[in-house]
């Protein structure tokens, strides 16, 4: 091979290379990206059916009941509407009503979020930047006592 | 007193940093003796401020001064001394300190290691390293100035985050930060290239051991975070492809192929421009990695009390170094000429592969941490990237990288021949693969091919590492002589080889084999899992310095036999009225048990997590040997020798422009 032949060929492979890669991060990006909804979006029936999705805002005070094994129950609030969640598992240690959260699932046929995680933030007093915005939006930000509440 | 004096050493020491960036950059553009030897002195003079002015917010935290805000907010009476000098960088204004510092630290160190170098080369790299420093020190004074004061001064401090309140908080971010700055020693050392016109192997071989050093800290500090984060967040996982775990690892992927396109660039004198390329690549992601985690922007583990005008400044920041830097080589690479020869089958070739497939990695992980942002800021969404995606592209991406660099350490520079070395291989390739497969198949599942690809592709790099270096030392006459003839940075790199094989190792089984479960339990109950049986055994009270906990007493045995007693805690923290959970582990080089304390139920009953992990160990001891391989490399003499060698030609080799 002439050394313009062989650079075609190398040219070439990392083109393949490239594409291949392309090829890959496109279809694994379709297929793991995760959308937020608040839950008056929610109950507006906007979320999607079948499909793994996040929500989140406020926990509801006095919402938070147990059963007998590991599984609890919740709702989530942005001020206007509320989603019912349930959690099979470890809530964070940060995890408290009035808190905001952020949780990620699938709706069931039930109008149950089946939440696989649940993500409370270490900071007392941070709101994640969605949970935030989804309650100025609804005009429900919760009372500048926020903070003094989580003291 | 002692904090308007670490604020008046910081005002000193960007003055330092100014005048380092004006005077020796610009005398090495006009040939000033004078000016250039000005860079030494001003780069140490800048060091011993920044070292006061560090040392002065150590001695604010030690002496619980509550009147500085910074103090206030993240350190208490009642924070025991070794926690308070490690909140000094708990939070973002010290931490930004600590990077001013860092940086700070290896100027000095080039200034006083670089005697080699000529006097115009020095200059400029010290010049480009204090325009980094400006703009670092800038957006301290200006936007997270830790040594503000708070008027009335409180009786006492906010207490530090108890998620820090631990060991890796005081090893890791020192680490991390070392790795992340020590690049900007390569990134300097390249600009100064291209602004001196003299883009030759001399400059890789300056560049190289700098960029090891930055490497070795870099592994570091990323595998302490990945063990740190697997014991302490309680949730056992060692890898969680959060945005800024990926900002940490990105720059890795790129200082990877930095150090091996380094290697080419000095030996051979091919790939001058796309090394200069990936120095440049390498600190952009840093700083980029900087700015994610400072700004704001993300939703992250990392991310706490973040402020907008912080993440413009860096945003525009990272703006000029990566367009200014990238101007400066669209102008002046062109002029670069690969004169070197090599044939198709040859090592320059598998490392070219090498670089392509480590950057490709390090783009991919770059579009699934910007994606959702981009999104965000264009108002079409909130999105995140689950690490799915992180997995399902950078295992395809890292296969062939494993299978290569199995075969690449035989191949000869230039020319090989390929087909004695394939006979050569072939029996090992073999045998690694039926051994993978084999060992999977009679001792865990018939079935895994996960496994057996990982154990596999393990076994060939391992094989490969090993078969190379007992050809190169079987050339001589005896085996001892073989031995003692290799240089150190062959056994860098097969150490750093058998450490990415065992890496792999530990990270396919314990992500194939971990067995979790989530159980109620109440006083005397156990559970079985993965062959052990937890027994449960009730809760104590035990105080702590700034805490108390409930202390959860677990028996774990294998049969009838006890083999480990765990006592893990849940902490509530009485300052910050914040709870955490403190796991308990019994490590073993083939597994790990983990128990943490979930919630508290009624009946005395906990609910509880506990975890089997056979062979997570591995994947730090990996990272260990990596490192290793990196100091191994480091102490090849010929960094020392050669430099000093150099020394006269290196006039004539500035002189000469390519």
């Amino acid at each position: 091979m002439t050394p313009r032949q062989k650079r075609m060929v190398l040219v070439g492979l990392i083109l393949a290379g490239v594409a291949g890669a392309v090829f890959l991060a496109l279809t694994a990006f379709q297929k793991n990206l995760l959308y937020f909804y608040t839950p008056s979006q929610v109950a507006a029936g906007e979320s999607p059916k079948d499909y793994t999705f996040r929500v989140g805002g406020l926990v509801v005070q006095g919402s938070v009941k147990r059963s007998e094994g590991v599984t609890v129950r919740f709702d989530v609030t942005d001020g206007v509407a509320t989603v019912p969640i349930t959690f099979t598992g470890i809530l964070p240690d940060l995890f408290r009503e009035g808190q905001g959260i952020i949780s990620i699932g699938k709706m069931n046929g039930l109008g149950v979020f089946e939440a696989s995680e649940v993500l409370a933030k270490h900071d007392e007093n941070y709101m994640p930047p969605e949970v935030g915005e989804a309650l100025k939006k609804s005009g429900k930000m919760p009372p500048t006592t926020y903070k003094d509440y989580q003291k | 007193m002692i904090a308007e004096l670490g604020h008046f050493s910081l005002v000193m020491a960007l003055m330092m940093a100014l005048l380092q960036a004006i005077f020796p950059l610009w005398g090495a553009q006009r040939g000033v003796a004078l000016w250039m030897a000005m860079a030494k002195p001003l780069a140490q003079s800048q060091f011993l401020f920044l070292l006061t002015a560090f040392v002065c917010l150590t001695a604010s935290f030690v002496n619980n001064d509550f009147s500085v805000l910074y103090v206030a907010e993240h350190s208490n009476s009642s924070l025991p001394l070794y926690y308070r000098i490690t909140a000094v960088w708990g939070a973002h204004e010290g931490s930004m300190l600590l990077w001013a510092f860092i940086l700070g630290l290896w100027t000095c160190a080039v200034s006083v290691f670089s005697r080699s170098l000529s006097d115009a080369m020095l200059a400029r790299v010290l010049g480009v390293m204090a325009l980094v420093s400006i703009g670092i020190e800038l957006f301290i004074l200006f936007t997270s100035n830790p040594f503000d004061r708070i008027m009335p001064a409180p009786l006492d401090g906010n207490d530090m985050n108890p998620l820090l309140q631990d060991f890796g908080m005081t090893i890791h971010p020192p680490m991390l930060y070392m790795g992340y700055v020590g690049l900007s020693v390569a990134f300097s050392f390249a600009i100064a290239a291209l602004l001196g016109g003299s883009l030759d192997s001399a400059w890789a071989r300056w560049s190289r051991p700098w960029t090891l050093v930055a490497w070795i800290f870099l592994t570091f500090g990323i595998t302490l975070g990945s063990w740190w984060a697997y014991y302490e967040l309680g949730w056992g996982g060692w890898w969680f492809w959060d945005p800024v775990e990926n900002a940490s690892f990105m720059p890795w992927l790129v200082a990877t192929a930095l150090l091996h396109s380094l290697a080419v660039t000095e030996k051979r004198g091919a790939f001058k421009a796309w090394t200069v390329l990936l120095a440049l690549f390498a600190f952009s992601l840093s700083l980029l990695g900087t700015f994610l985690v400072r700004s704001g922007v993300l939703t992250s583990v990392h991310a706490f009390a973040s402020d907008p005008t912080r993440g413009l400044f860096i945003l525009v920041f990272l703006g000029l170094v990566v367009g200014g830097s990238l101007m400066l080589y669209a102008l002046r690479a062109p002029m670069v000429k690969d004169n070197a020869r090599y044939g198709l089958v040859s090592k320059e070739n598998l490392l070219l592969l090498n670089n392509i497939l480590l950057v490709t990695a390090a783009a991919s992980i770059l579009l699934g941490t910007l994606y959702p942002l981009v999104l965000d800021a264009l108002g079409l969404g909130k999105i995140s990237v689950g690490s799915p995606y992180f997995t399902a592209v950078f295992a395809p991406v890292m296969a062939p990288m494993f299978l290569l660099a199995g075969i690449a350490p035989m191949f000869a520079w230039r020319q090989a021949d390929a087909s004695r070395i394939f006979q050569r291989m072939w029996p090992f390739f073999l045998a690694s693969w039926v051994l993978g497969i084999g060992l999977v198949a009679v001792f865990l599942k018939a079935d895994d091919i996960k496994a057996m690809a990982g154990l596999g592709m393990a076994f060939w790099l391992a094989s490969g590492a090993l078969l190379s270096l007992y050809s190169r030392v079987s050339l001589r006459a005896n085996a001892w002589e073989g031995i003692r003839s290799q240089s150190p940075s062959v056994y860098g790199m097969t150490l750093a080889h058998l450490g990415a094989a065992v890496f792999l190792v530990g990270a396919v089984l314990s992500n194939q084999y971990s067995v979790e479960k989530i159980v109620r339990l109440a006083p005397g109950e156990s559970t079985e899992i993965g062959g052990y049986r937890f027994q449960f055994n009730g809760v104590d009270e035990v105080p702590g310095p700034n805490y108390r906990a409930k202390e959860g007493s677990f028996q774990v045995f294998k049969g009838d036999k006890p083999v480990a007693e765990l006592k893990p805690q849940k902490r509530f923290y009485k300052v910050q009225r914040n709870t955490m959970t403190e796991a308990a582990i019994d490590p073993g080089l083939l597994r790990d048990l983990y128990v943490a304390l979930g919630e508290q139920m009624d009946k005395g009953a906990w609910s509880v997590r506990v975890y089997v992990k056979p062979f997570i160990r591995c994947i730090w001891l990996g990272g260990l040997l990596m490192m290793a391989g990196g100091l191994c490399a480091v102490s090849d003499r010929r960094y020392r020798l050669a430099s000093a060698a150099i020394k006269q030609p290196v006039g004539v080799v500035a002189a000469r422009r390519t």
